[in-house]
């Protein structure tokens, strides 16, 4: 499937003099959906940067956007020592990455042994993680609190309100989907490389870590940023797994904070708001292009 | 590296990959030797850990499982598991353990009253009912500690000195280290300072020494970490009959195979135990009419939801796919990049934002945009499910737009030209060719999004929290809940969490989910590109 790059054709010129009721029948009208559009996409967004910029703190004053400017909410909301968000934001990022780069590892792992070897059960295989998929991690959540509760009562390090524990249950899902696009892309790495490497005597790990993975960096890139995402949004099992306020993540403690709108600091949680969304969109909109071509493939949001 | 290659002869060059490999080759098994011993010793530490607690069954399979780790990777074949391994382990623990566990829960009465076994549940209710004896004679008590945890050191007014915890009854120790009459120290155990007993003070009044095995017998407790009193329970439990008799008042609770104590006339002592209770929970799920009507309502509402999801963000996706396809329109970049925005914006943030911006009285969208209107958004069972619709369409049309713009120009330009010279119009064109064309490739983007939204949990809870709430039905529900997020309310929320009763729901809706995909996936044969 080709990607969905806008293709940098010029626009035919026209010999004809200007007519604008040909001109709004053939891409004027189309720039009145553009901008109808562009107001629906950017406004919540528009509003969200206004009230973060707003001292007053309450729903009520966010409302007429940008009639006050100011940073106080953005003091007020990593000084309050009622809510850790700093480290809300520092566990967010934590767990993010961690669980982004080792659910990238073993997915490639697994893709490269589902793309290059054949083995029994290999059909079977795929299948089955396809299958598992079916039934989402989120609708095991209390066998998931029940198992990690269990797993504390012997080991606490690694059990209920641990970091390593929710980077465990997140790492269930790394084979899944992501198996499945990676490998897709290892297939269209022609087989001729590796069997030159075999000749040139480079064993199968080498051939793994030092040449697959680097002509696949994109879909891996695509599949840590899906997964970084992924893990950042996640509510159910980390709200679930992770009981004190310094160890929670963006997610439940920004949702704690304004769980009733009319009352919360909105001001405060505004702001939060835009830290935790900026370093993701800028991310996404540095890796668009990419990232529409891993989606095109057939991924899912 | 390409200009290095070209000036060495060929022989050195030869003989430089080997040696290369070589020593990658060492690296690489210390390497390995290094990661399976970590590996290794965490086994052999978890192995001592599961002993120690009687967990033989969970110690074994650590001992296989490692074995075959072992196996795995010192084994010169089984090269595909090697690389599968890491990942399947965890995908059999998380995934496929966590359904089978769902599955056995779903069959149990295990929640807040029923989460232990019988004898810790026959602990708890002693424990709770226990009342310092009137007149009972004071003991002389020195806070102790070892590696199991707090411990009484405790001389009694007779002059016997015995040690004991809340898990281990007193026994009696003859070389306690003595300070006048009063043992302060024992052997095994230290004794906590002065400054300990104030810093642990919680612990220390929470702290209960039984006298023996036998419950009824009695236990110890100590204000305030010197003298200790004899409490015993207002229960008194009968092994032989299996009994519990309310001594104040003298009804027996017996063991009627419902995992609590039950008297006579049908009154449960909490906290209960777990037993398998078989499909009560699924006949509750069935049957019950407080609690059927509202599954019933928030299965129908889980599928609408799903599908008008799919259809509203396809529909729009589509549109703007082919209104901005249009090469001659300028600024499309643009517009695009300002459509994806919603996207890129972290989805748990943007339905907390438009909780916000929908809120009723002081929201955004009631003040500005309609002119200080009071309408009940999320508040009303009907409006609720329209903004759930609409805050969702705005989250994933960007999803739909972008893929939908991929279809599109996928599509070879010679059909369509083809067709346009057969003499088919624009509408035709697209109706007859480019819509046919476009659902093959995007039919399983439809289902996955269709799956998707079935789960869709941060949308509900963070928008609407599932409410507004059913008052008639007997589990926490609401107007918007869908199917995961009623369970997780059933299990998590709440005075009662009954995760029993949750997994049965999940069972059930996993019946259902996976009948939808199969029927779906049989007819788009997608997984006939699997080879």
């Amino acid at each position: 499937m080709t990607t969905v790059l806008s293709r940098t054709g010029e626009p035919i010129t026209d010999k004809r003099p200007f007519s604008f009721g040909r001109w709004f029948g053939r891409t004027g009208w189309r720039h009145i959906v553009g901008v109808a559009m562009v107001l629906f996409s950017v406004l919540p967004l528009l509003y969200v940067l206004s009230s973060s910029l707003n001292p007053s703190g309450t729903l009520t004053g966010s409302n007429a956007l940008f009639s006050a400017v100011g940073l106080d909410a953005y003091v007020r909301l990593v000084t309050d020592p009622t809510q850790p968000f700093m480290a809300w934001f520092g566990n967010t990022l934590l767990i993010a990455s961690i669980t982004a780069v080792a659910t990238v590892f073993l997915g490639a792992l697994a893709a490269y042994s589902f793309s290059r070897m054949r083995f029994t059960g290999r059909r079977f295989g795929l299948l089955t993680i396809v299958l598992v998929q079916m039934f989402p991690q989120l609708l095991a959540v209390v066998a998931i609190f029940l198992l990690m509760s269990s797993i504390s009562d012997w080991f606490p390090a690694i059990g209920l309100n641990t970091h390593i524990g929710l980077i465990m249950v997140y790492m269930g899902g790394a084979l899944g989907v992501n198996t499945y696009l990676m490998y897709g892309f290892f297939n269209t790495i022609p087989q001729d490389i590796d069997e030159a490497a075999k000749i040139d005597g480079a064993g199968h790990a080498r051939i793994f870590f030092t040449i697959i993975l680097r002509l696949v960096a994109p879909i891996l890139a695509v599949v840590g940023l899906l997964s970084f995402i992924g893990t950042t949004n996640e509510f159910v099992v980390a709200s679930i797994l992770l009981i004190d306020p310094e160890k929670q993540t963006l997610a439940v403690g920004l949702y704690k904070l304004v769980s009733n709108p009319n009352y919360a600091d909105w001001s405060a949680f505004s702001a939060g708001a835009v830290i935790a969304a900026l370093p993701v969109m800028a991310l996404f909109l540095f890796l668009q292009k990419y990232i529409v071509g891993g989606l095109t493939a057939g991924a899912v949001k | 590296m390409t200009d290095r290659v070209v000036q060495t002869s060929k022989r050195s060059k030869q003989a430089a990959r080997i040696a290369d490999a070589a020593s990658g080759g060492i690296r690489m098994i210390l390497l390995k030797i290094v990661l399976l011993g970590i590996v290794d010793a965490i086994a052999v530490y978890a192995l001592f850990v599961l002993a120690l607690s009687d967990e033989w069954l969970i110690a074994s399979l650590v001992a296989v499982v490692t074995l075959v780790v072992n196996w795995i990777y010192f084994s010169k074949r089984k090269l595909p598991a090697k690389y599968l391994t890491p990942g399947v382990l965890f995908l059999i623990v998380f995934q496929i353990f966590v359904i089978g566990y769902t599955g056995y829960i779903g069959f149990t009465n295990y929640s807040t009253g029923h989460n232990s076994d019988k004898a810790q549940a026959i602990d708890a209710l002693m424990s709770s009912a226990r009342e310092r004896v009137p007149d009972s004679p004071t003991y002389k008590v020195t806070i102790v500690e070892n590696l199991e945890g707090l411990g009484m050191l405790v001389t009694a007014p007779d002059g016997e000195v015995s040690v004991g915890s809340s898990e281990h009854p007193l026994s009696s120790v003859r070389n306690a280290t003595m300070d006048g009459d009063k043992a302060v120290a024992v052997d095994g155990y230290t004794s906590l300072s002065f400054q300990d007993v104030l810093q642990r003070q919680g612990d220390i009044v929470g702290l209960e020494v039984p006298f023996s095995d036998d419950p009824n017998d009695g236990s110890l407790r100590t204000p305030d970490g010197s003298s200790a009193y004899v409490y015993t329970s207002s229960l008194v439990y009968d092994e032989q009959a299996g009994t519990m008799t309310d001594a104040s008042s003298g009804t027996v609770y017996s063991d009627t195979g419902t995992g609590a104590f039950t008297s006579s006339d049908g009154e449960e002592l909490l906290p209960g135990w777990r037993i398998t209770v078989g499909f009560d929970n699924f006949a509750r799920a069935f049957t019950e009419d407080s609690i059927r009507e509202p599954l019933i309502n928030v299965t129908i509402w889980t599928i609408v939801f799903a599908l008008l999801s799919v259809a509203s963000t396809f529909f729009l996706g589509l549109f703007l796919a082919i209104v901005f396809n249009d090469k001659r329109m300028k600024g499309r970049k643009f517009y695009r990049i300002a459509m994806i925005l919603p996207y890129a914006f972290p989805a748990f943030l943007s339905a907390l934002v438009w909780a916000g911006m929908l809120s009723e009285s002081f929201g955004f969208v009631n003040q500005v945009l309609l002119g200080g209107a009071s309408i009940p958004w999320l508040t009303d069972p009907f409006l609720a499910k329209v903004s759930i619709l609409f805050v969702n369409l705005w989250l994933g049309f960007p999803y739909m737009f972008l893929v939908a713009t991929g279809a599109l120009q996928s599509i070879p330009d010679d059909v369509v030209e083809a067709a346009t010279v057969d003499g088919a119009k624009p509408w035709q064109v697209f109706r007859l060719i480019k819509m046919p064309l476009l659902l093959v490739t995007m039919a399983p983007i439809l289902i996955s999004s269709f799956a998707f939204n079935f789960n869709n949990f941060n949308l509900i809870y963070m928008l609407t929290g599932g409410g507004p709430r059913d008052a008639a039905a007997s589990v926490n529900v609401g107007a918007t809940d869908i199917l995961i997020s009623m369970v997780y309310k059933v299990a998590f929320t709440g005075q009662l969490r009954d995760y029993g009763l949750a997994s049965a729901f999940t069972i059930i809706i996993f019946i259902l989910v996976a009948t939808i995909s199969i029927v779906s996936f049989r007819q788009t044969k997608a997984l006939e590109e699997l080879n």
